[in-house]
């Protein structure tokens, strides 16, 4: 069977028994609509968090981004793991007893406000549309290449999959869709990595392969790597480049993203207990950690392995590189979506691929009369191009396919709901409509899933590049305004109206501004980004990226202290949070 | 429950978040990219092991560490009365 025809019917199997698990399992109540009728087992639910939480940025574009980064991509892989930590012993377990439906829901609750709730609900519905957008344009990636259909075409039918089991199955068809789709993408991530480990190391555990020695070499692959891009001008692959502080605050900021988005908390809202909370966390780390360790070594060996491909001959000489009609076919399949890209700056007919902005290496490059770096690699075609470069069998080719579809639509249905809860739940029955009977809200709440769905198929054509450019504000949003509010509400009784209204409004402003001034967001007819953005600008030389930190920081200093020159919150607000602490309390007769 | 049981229950869990969050904190920020420099002169089977610390290491901790507050918490949960059915 061709390679079209295989990854054709693998898809389509795949889309087959989503929309059939989500038939089997649709809600018929807004507690299954909202929160799968909060049966959902521990270890479940610790399978569709991880569906979830990896999106097509982890399964498509994080080796690849550690592939190029080296060391410094670790604050990605730590990045959004730790978080975990953070969910499981501050936050997750609280929320769970709290017991209601959404994330503004219990900042409404904890701080008798109404307008935190609206203040919530902002927050949240920008952190989730930045996220959704980019999901749907993975999915648009995935079946350009894989399918050979037009992106517009491939859009639109994963909008119609992501429409069909999200509008009609809510939380409970979402959750066990999730547990196919982990499934799928573990399988799809797993399968090729043991084979390219193999290939160059003879090991089949990529976790361990990647410290192992290169086969009938007798050098590790970590010191060859370090060895070979180092030749070519390259950054040592295992040590850094970015500032201490910076890479200790981009950690920080993703972390604390992680545990404020909204999408994963509300995952633990579905499970039965408050104990089986604080262990769901485990298991969807442990199912996360399986892709997040085998990231790293697929992003060595894929490194390795293209940089063999194009240097054929000794590495850093002057002739080792590769005569570009003698290319393999992969090249010329990625050549053709514009992904990978050769320019032949020289005319010789070769590829040089350097690093042509290391002034220790201009003098080599020259002496080579080399003109500049000529090949370009999208660094999102690393994990689907890594099949077809270590030559794998056209099945291994298809189900990569499929799990880049899987991982991109879980969690573009996950966002789907937590945008829509907002709406029905919190806007319509929260503020506008509370007489709304629990059927309309249920028909309110799969309208605002089909509106969701309509902007972020539009916004994943992304007609400004917008995508990239605010993923970084997601997670910088979410440290900033979320998190410090619920940890707050949770830890200190003493946390009233005033202080989270500020402290939610001056993280969210600060994070905003800090980004719109180095970055530009929304004001670019305004002429931002006003700053360049370069470390020396740098406030204590904190990229736009970990900024979110100190945004965090500002929220919890101005929460407090606002909070304690304004009245104390009521005193059924302090039962509320006695209430919340312990498993078993107040739970009989509520 | 009486008051200064919950006050203990809560400072059982607060003890035991601080211990947990103290491991978190050393394994990644610490050994991960603070002291990164340093641990990567010394190698572990084919790693640096700073470098094992970012890419592998922190991540192994932060799961065990979840299951390991998850088992202690339950107990804590038992021991003051208050654990769930």
């Amino acid at each position: 069977m061709t390679l079209k025809a295989l990854t054709y019917l693998t898809v389509g199997l795949s889309f087959a028994l989503y929309i059939g698990i989500a038939i089997w399992s649709r809600a018929h109540s807004t507690r299954d609509f909202y929160i799968a009728g909060k049966g959902v087992s521990p270890i479940a639910n610790g399978m569709a968090t991880a569906a979830d939480w990896m999106s097509a940025a982890s399964f498509i574009s994080m080796a690849g981004l550690i592939a190029f980064l080296g060391y410094d991509g670790s604050v990605y892989l730590m990045g959004w793991t730790g978080g975990y930590v953070l969910l499981a012993l501050l936050l997750a377990p609280y929320l769970r007893k709290f017991g209601k439906f959404t994330v503004p829901e219990f900042i409404a609750e904890r701080y008798y406000s109404k307008t935190a709730r609206i203040v919530a609900v902002i927050c949240l519905i920008f952190i989730s549309f930045t996220y959704v957008a980019g999901q749907m344009r993975g999915v648009g990636i995935v079946f350009s290449r894989f399918l050979e259909v037009d992106v517009t075409v491939g859009l639109v039918i994963g909008m119609a999959v992501v429409f069909t089991y999200a509008v009609l199955g809510g939380m409970k068809g979402i959750t066990y869709t999730q547990v196919a789709q982990y499934c799928v993408l573990i399988f799809a991530y797993t399968v090729p990595a043991i084979f390219i480990a193999i290939q160059i190391t003879g090991n089949p555990i990529p976790q361990f392969a990647f410290g192992s020695e290169i086969s009938g070499s007798g050098t590790a692959l970590l010191e060859k790597l370090d060895d070979i891009v180092t030749s070519l001008g390259f950054h040592e692959y295992t040590s850094g480049t970015k500032a201490r502080i910076d890479v200790f605050c981009i950690t920080m900021a993703l972390m604390v993203g992680t545990a404020g988005l909204p999408h994963v908390i509300v995952r633990f809202f579905t499970v039965p207990k408050v104990r089986d909370a604080r262990v769901s966390a485990g298991w969807a780390l442990l199912f996360i950690a399986i892709l997040y360790t085998t990231a790293p070594a697929v992003g060595s060996m894929a490194r390795y392995n293209l940089i063999n491909t194009v240097q054929p001959g000794e590495i850093g000489t002057e002739d080792g590189n590769l005569v570009y009609e003698e290319r393999p076919a992969w090249m010329e399949t990625w050549e053709q979506t514009g992904l990978l890209e050769f320019d032949d700056l020289n005319g010789d007919g070769r590829v040089q691929y350097y690093d042509d902005a290391n002034p220790d290496f201009a003098a080599t490059a020259e002496r080579y009369g080399w003109q500049g770096n000529e090949l370009r690699v999208d660094r999102d075609i690393m994990v689907l191009a890594n099949p077809e470069i270590a030559g794998l069998p056209n099945w291994v080719i298809a189900l990569v396919a499929a799990g880049g579809i899987a991982a991109a639509l879980s969690t573009a249905a996950g966002l789907l709901l937590v945008i829509s809860a907002a709406v029905s739940h919190d806007l319509i029955k929260g503020i506008f409509l509370p007489g709304i009977s629990v059927k309309r809200e249920l028909v309110a709440g799969r309208f605002a899933a089909a509106f969701a769905i309509l902007i972020a198929g539009y916004l994943g054509f992304d007609p400004a590049g917008w995508v990239a450019q605010v993923v970084a504000f997601a997670f910088g949003l979410a440290a900033a305004s979320l998190f410090p509010v619920i940890l707050l509400g949770i830890f200190f009784k003493r946390i009233n109206k005033e202080g989270a209204i500020a402290g939610m409004l001056t993280g969210l402003l600060f994070t905003y501004g800090y980004i719109e001034f180095y970055k530009g967001l929304f004001l670019k007819w305004a002429g931002s980004p006003w700053g360049e953005n370069v470390a020396e600008n740098w406030f204590l030389g904190i990229s736009p990226e970990g900024i979110g930190v100190i945004g965090m920081c500002l929220n919890f200093v101005v929460a407090i202290v606002v909070s304690h020159l304004t009245a104390p919150p009521p005193e059924r607000i302090q039962h509320l949070v006695e209430h919340i602490r312990v498993p078993r309390h107040f739970e009989e007769g509520t | 429950m009486h008051r200064s049981n919950r006050l203990a229950y809560w400072r059982a869990n607060l003890r035991l978040v601080a211990v947990c969050l103290l491991i978190w904190f050393v394994c990644s920020y610490g050994f991960g990219v603070l002291l990164v420099d340093e641990l990567n002169r010394i190698s572990v089977g084919g790693f640096k092991l700073g470098f094992w610390f970012a890419q592998q290491g922190s991540i192994y901790v932060f799961v065990a560490l979840i299951f390991f507050y998850a088992w202690r918490m339950n107990r804590i949960d038992r021991q003051f009365d208050v654990h769930e059915d």
